[in-house]
Order: C-alpha cells, then structure tokens, then sequence
C-alpha cells in the first residue's frame, strides 16, 4: 500500500458500493442474459432465414398453414388465431408492467392482483401454443412425398364466385382403399427389438387409384411461380409424375418430413416455437415463485419489489421474442 | 417513488401525466401496430407485391412495423428509457451489431447456395 499514491478520489470511484450503470447488480445480471438469450434466438432465427434463402422458390406459404381457428372447425381463417396469440402475450406484458410500477409505489394488493393477471396470461399462451402444435403435427390434407424428398399436393379447380380457384383435396376424399397385408412391425413380432412409427393411413397405390378414378384431380408442387402462387402441374403430367415418383404418403408433420413442403419449414418451426414456448412456460414458473413471494410479503419486509421488476425484464423480453417470430414466421 | 420516469412517447408528441397511463398509451399503439400487420398480412394488396431491394415492399413494411414494436416494448415497459445512456448502449449496440453481422452473413450464404442449385449441374432433387 505504500506505494498508491493517494488522490482522495478512490474512495469513491474503486473502493466499491457505486453503481456506474445506475442498476443494481441483479438487474444488470438480468440485461446481460437477455443480450445472450437474445443472441440465441436471433441464431435460430437467422438460421431459418438462410434456410428459407436456399430453397426461396419452394419454400411453404405461411397464410396456407396456419389457418385454423380452435371451435371454427373447417373453415380457413389465417393469421386470426396468431394474431389472437400476439395480444395475449403483449397484454400480459401489460399488466406485468403494472404490477412493476404498483411495486415502486410499495402497493402489495395491487402487485399481487397484476401477476396473478400476468400468469393467466402466460398460462393461456402456452396453452394456445400446445394446440397449435398439435393442430400441425395433425396436419388436414395429407400429401405424397417423392423419390427426391419433394412433396406432392392434391386439388382441384372449383369456380368460386366466377373465378376459378385451386382448391385442396385431403387424401381421405378420394383414396380408395385396397386389400393389403402391410402392417405395423412392433417389436414383439419377427426381428427381434425392432421397430417401426405408425404407418399412414394409405398407401401410394391406394392414393394413385384415387386419383385416377377421380379426372379432376390435379397436384401442386412446392415451386412459388411468378403469381407468388404453388405452381399446379396438368392433368397428364400429375398422372406421370405421382407415378414415376411418388414413394410414400404424408399424413402431418414430424421432423423427418411433413406435408406442408419443405422438411425444414417443420423443423424450424418445432425448434424455434418451441423454444419460445419453453421461455414462456419458465418465465410462468418463475412468475409463480414471484407471486407466492409477494402474497407472503417478502418484498415488503424488504422494502424493495425489485424482484418483480427484474421478473418482468424476463417477461418482456419474452414478448419481444414472440414478436419477432411471429413476423418471421407467420408474416413474412 | 425511487424511479422517476420519463413521460413522453414519440419524441414528446405524446405525453403522459402517469406511468400507467403511459402504460396503457403504450398498449394502445402497440395493438394498433398488430392490427395492421394483420390486415395487411390477410389482404395482402397487390400494390405493395413489387419487390424493392430484393424483398417485397410488403416485406419490408413488416420488419420496420417489429422493429418499432420492439423499440417500444424495450423502452417503456422495459424501462430502457429511465436507464442510463451507459446501459442503453452496453446492451442495444452490443445486439444490434451481432445480429445485423449474423443475419448479414447467414442469408448472404443462403442466397448462394440457392443460385449454386439453380444454375449449376448440382441438383438437390436426383
């Protein structure tokens, strides 16, 4: 110590206690790890761009997938329900902010109230999120998937008030169902310890069988043309190519291959909703922990409800993810 | 009150006499914002199909419209604007720079790849 040559500013500047970001050490601890959460999903996100850039002319048009609407069965409503997911998550993100600011104003009722709020919030979301989820992996029309890995959909021209309009057909309206002996391998039976997923519904020959007796039948392929429609082959040329390659049938979605188009578009999906829902479900437990601490009068004992504030850093942050996914995927 | 907030949106446009009214200020631009990018996701007008700089001018309407809701959510109900200048930029330019260097490089690789399959003899579909 001898050798420190005493200024009088030390005390103050290095000797510790100061805060020169003007945050405590939690909340900063918060920012740091939402820059590198943040960084995290920017890399799924940017990765689902490149993806999107290499096959830019095949790639599954959004408005097409998601259209369901829970209790509207049937009917195509896109967006609506994503939309209706959107405000959730921003108007739990709303009365997290109340129940911050009711904190700074040391309002124990009213911070207990606006989490509890919040939670709902969480909680409908993540619900939503599970049955949009359950409602891909389903999937609606089915499709055939080619020697290449492409895949083939199935419609037909209807007139739709003086227009002519391509619609969808699903598999089950007109593949007709043939004698076969192919059944699931379980492990119980020949080969020993080896087994097999659940087969899909139809085979490729009962699919083709239906297509030929149905003469208005047409396949779309995943190439976008110039209209930013899915390109529709000819009648002769969808006999031929459904034929020479069609080599299994697609019922939904898995992270092998799904009938939507691209194998990827499912596995990004899968990846990058789900691990915004994961964020979601944890920022709820921890939510949860919060709001018991608060009902306890833990904050209040302490003086301080930074805790919740640093809780809701979290929370938004959550927000602010799922807005950016919901361009990017549903969007754009 | 510990913190004192800052009560204007919009560069002083809009100013609020309460936090919380600013909160639900706030809630109601936001709302909006979605609004819009729903219908214009839904209706799609064909008059913002044009591509501009590579993507669709509809496109381009989409990521400013996330980029200023983001802005506001960071802002106010993150209180990024009650922080200091310090903190706002150690966090804000640290992300902005990784991610537009990430995105840069990652759809620039993407765009290649693609024109490799479209005019070369590699073929993704043999």
């Amino acid at each position: 110590m001898d050798t420190t040559v005493t200024t009088g500013t030390e005390g103050k500047t290095w000797g510790g206690g100061n805060q020169p970001l003007g945050a405590s050490y939690g909340k900063l601890m918060m920012w740091f790890f939402i820059v590198s959460d943040a960084l995290t999903f920017s890399g799924f996100l940017a990765a689902y761009g490149f993806s999107r850039f290499k096959f830019i002319d095949a790639w599954p048009i959004a408005d097409e997938v998601f259209t369901h609407v829970p209790f509207l069965h049937g009917q195509e409503l896109p967006m609506i329900y994503v939309a209706f997911m959107t405000f959730i998550l921003i108007m739990s993100s709303v009365t997290m902010v109340l129940a911050v600011d009711a904190g700074h104003n040391m309002n124990q009722k009213k911070v207990i109230l606006y989490m509890f709020l919040t939670i709902i919030g969480g909680a409908i979301f993540v619900g939503s999120q599970a049955w949009e989820w359950a409602t891909f992996i389903k999937g609606d029309y089915g499709a055939i998937e080619t020697k290449g890995g492409n895949i083939l959909q199935f419609g037909q021209y209807v007139e739709v008030d003086g227009q002519e309009k391509f619609k969808r057909v699903a598999l089950a309206d007109f593949a007709i169902a043939q004698e076969g002996d192919r059944v699931r391998h379980e492990r119980k039976n020949g080969l020993w310890f080896q087994s097999e997923g659940s087969l899909p519904t139809y085979t490729v020959n009962e699919v083709i069988a239906g297509f030929e007796a149905n003469p208005d039948l047409q396949i779309r392929t995943q190439i976008i043309n110039e209209e930013g429609e899915k390109t529709v082959l000819s009648r002769s040329e969808s006999v031929k190519q459904l034929k020479a390659n069609g080599v299994g049938v697609v019922e939904g979605a898995n992270l092998r291959v799904n009938e939507y188009g691209s194998p990827l578009f499912a596995d990004f999906f899968f990846f990058i909703t789900g691990f915004h829902g994961f964020h979601v479900f944890s920022g709820v437990v921890i939510n949860i922990i919060i709001f018991f601490n608060v009902i306890l009068g833990t904050y209040e004992r302490r003086g301080s409800y930074e805790m919740v504030e640093k809780v809701g850093l979290y929370w938004h942050f959550v927000d602010l993810v799922w807005v950016f996914v919901f361009t990017f995927f549903y969007l754009v | 009150m510990a913190h004192a907030h800052k009560l204007e949106i919009l560069r002083g446009l809009i100013k609020f006499k309460s936090n919380t009214q600013k909160i639900w200020g706030v809630l109601i631009l936001l709302s909006i914002i979605t609004a819009v990018e729903v219908v214009l996701g839904i209706y799609k007008p064909a008059s913002l199909m044009q591509p501009v700089l590579g993507m669709k001018i509809l496109n381009w309407i989409f990521i400013i419209l996330t980029i200023v809701k983001a802005y506001y959510i960071t802002w106010d109900f993150m209180h990024m604007r009650d922080e200091k200048a310090s903190l706002r930029r150690m966090v804000v330019w640290t992300a902005v720079f990784l991610i537009c260097y990430l995105i840069f490089i990652l759809l620039q690789e993407g765009g290649y790849v693609f024109d490799v399959y479209e005019t070369t003899f590699i073929k993704r579909d043999f």
